[in-house]
């Protein structure tokens, strides 16, 4: 049981939210935790979110992106307010996770807000000093629906955003979905041997594992998570 | 104790007696996988049943001449969907184990693409599990496991390997993937086992 200490909006749809859990035994990047809601006559929603903070802290920052039809996404994004009590369990997932003492080259690979868990890795590659080669590609719809860029920018790991929908003033090319030859361009390559985490939607993770695999690059180094129908 | 969560009144309810608890309903198929689908061809598809004794296998053809049932069944997955009603079609372990000589009790699900979990043999026997090959009259989508999936409805979903490839007895009960990776060993959804 936790107490919000904070909110703060990252895009239209999108919102981190802190939560101070004494007790918390801390996480590793990529995991998750299962947020239970429970109304006045006892219906209970819970759903599982990716943990965007990292490490043995007892504030546990969650960043959650509003599903027009979801339950417990829009309570989340648009009601939640600094003092209200929320139920969290966890830390969950011991699969798509980064540790420090990895010291390989890491490929992340984002669709829209599946790029939380990547930013909790990014975080934890800062705050342990890790001199493990990482690099992002962060496929997203709009210049505003980007999450983290001011942080993104000054962690000093190269992302390379593509844009969907609408592409920022000045931007070399017009938006359109992420391609095979794209993609090849902007990952590191085959020789390097890097560790593949790939977030988001279904369609999204599906496109980029088959081409990745198809690029040369093992199965067994290509971890994905995948969220929605 | 209870603490109800200010403001929030719920809007999803599914008073529906067949929906295990902590699970909504969902009209999609949603894709829970760890790593990239395999593409398998029907002719190097091949399904093996592995005892302390003897390997029994069946080629692609050799299984589609077997007795096919229709399956009809709810689906639970861990990460709380549930999908009523499917429909599928596939060959039940009672017919694969029919002639399968063990003493061992658990089983070890392998997949090509290396995915494991872990069942135990009565969970898998009596009309509770089969190797399925379609879904809702359609080839198995190789996102959805095909050519060939194992069809556990009555465990969570996870249960049901995708691309499965065989089944191998094992004289104690030991964690897959998931099972090694946080999910529970059994994973029964009425009794909400998702987690260790």
């Amino acid at each position: 049981m936790g107490t919000v200490e904070s909110t703060s909006t990252l895009t239209p749809s999108g919102r981190s939210i802190t939560v101070s859990l004494p007790g918390w035994p801390g996480n590793i990047a990529g995991q998750h935790v299962d947020v239970r809601l429970t109304a006045p006559d006892g219906y209970q929603a819970v759903r599982s979110y990716s943990i965007a903070s990292v490490g043995p802290a007892e504030l546990v920052e969650l960043a959650v992106d509003k599903l027009p039809t979801g339950e417990v996404s829009p309570y989340l994004v648009d009601d939640v307010q600094p003092g209200d009590m929320l139920e969290l369990r966890g830390p969950l997932g011991g699969w798509f996770v980064w540790k420090p003492e990895q010291t390989g080259p890491v490929q992340l690979i984002a669709g829209g807000s599946g790029v939380v868990p990547l930013v909790s890795m990014v975080r934890s590659h800062t705050a342990s000093g890790s001199d493990a080669p990482f690099r992002m590609l962060y496929s997203v719809r709009t210049p505003d629906d980007v999450f983290y860029r001011e942080e993104l920018a000054g962690s000093g790991v190269q992302v390379d955003y593509v844009y969907t929908r609408a592409v920022p003033a000045g931007w070399p090319t017009g938006p359109g979905r992420l391609t095979k030859d794209r993609l090849a361009a902007s990952v590191f390559p085959v020789s390097e041997t890097p560790a593949f985490f790939v977030c988001g939607p279904t369609a999204f993770v599906e496109a980029v594992a088959t081409w990745l695999v198809e690029l040369g690059y093992p199965a067994e180094t290509i971890k994905t998570e995948r969220f929605g129908g | 104790m209870t603490i109800f969560t200010r403001g929030f009144s719920g809007r999803g309810r599914d008073n529906n007696p067949d929906l295990p608890p902590g699970q909504y309903l969902t009209e999609d198929f949603p894709v829970l996988s760890a790593g990239p689908t395999p593409e398998i061809a029907t002719e190097d598809w091949q399904f093996t049943i592995s005892t302390e004794t003897k390997r029994y296998s069946w080629t692609w053809e050799q299984f589609m001449a077997l007795p096919i049932e229709e399956v009809g069944t709810d689906i639970h997955c861990v990460t709380r969907w549930s999908k009523l009603g499917t429909s599928w079609r596939g060959v039940s372990l009672d017919t694969l184990f029919a002639d399968v000589d063990t003493s061992y009790e658990f089983t070890m699900a392998h997949s090509y693409g290396g995915y494991t979990t872990n069942v135990p043999l009565e969970d898998l026997l009596d009309g509770k599990a089969w190797i399925a090959f379609e879904f809702d009259g359609e080839p198995l989508h190789p996102e959805h496991g095909g050519p060939a999936r194992l069809l556990v409805p009555h465990l969570y979903f996870w249960k049901s390997a995708k691309w499965v490839r065989g089944l191998e007895m094992l004289p104690q009960d030991e964690p897959g993937f998931w099972e090694q990776n946080g999910y529970h060993m059994y994973g029964d959804p009425w009794q909400e086992e998702r987690y260790w």
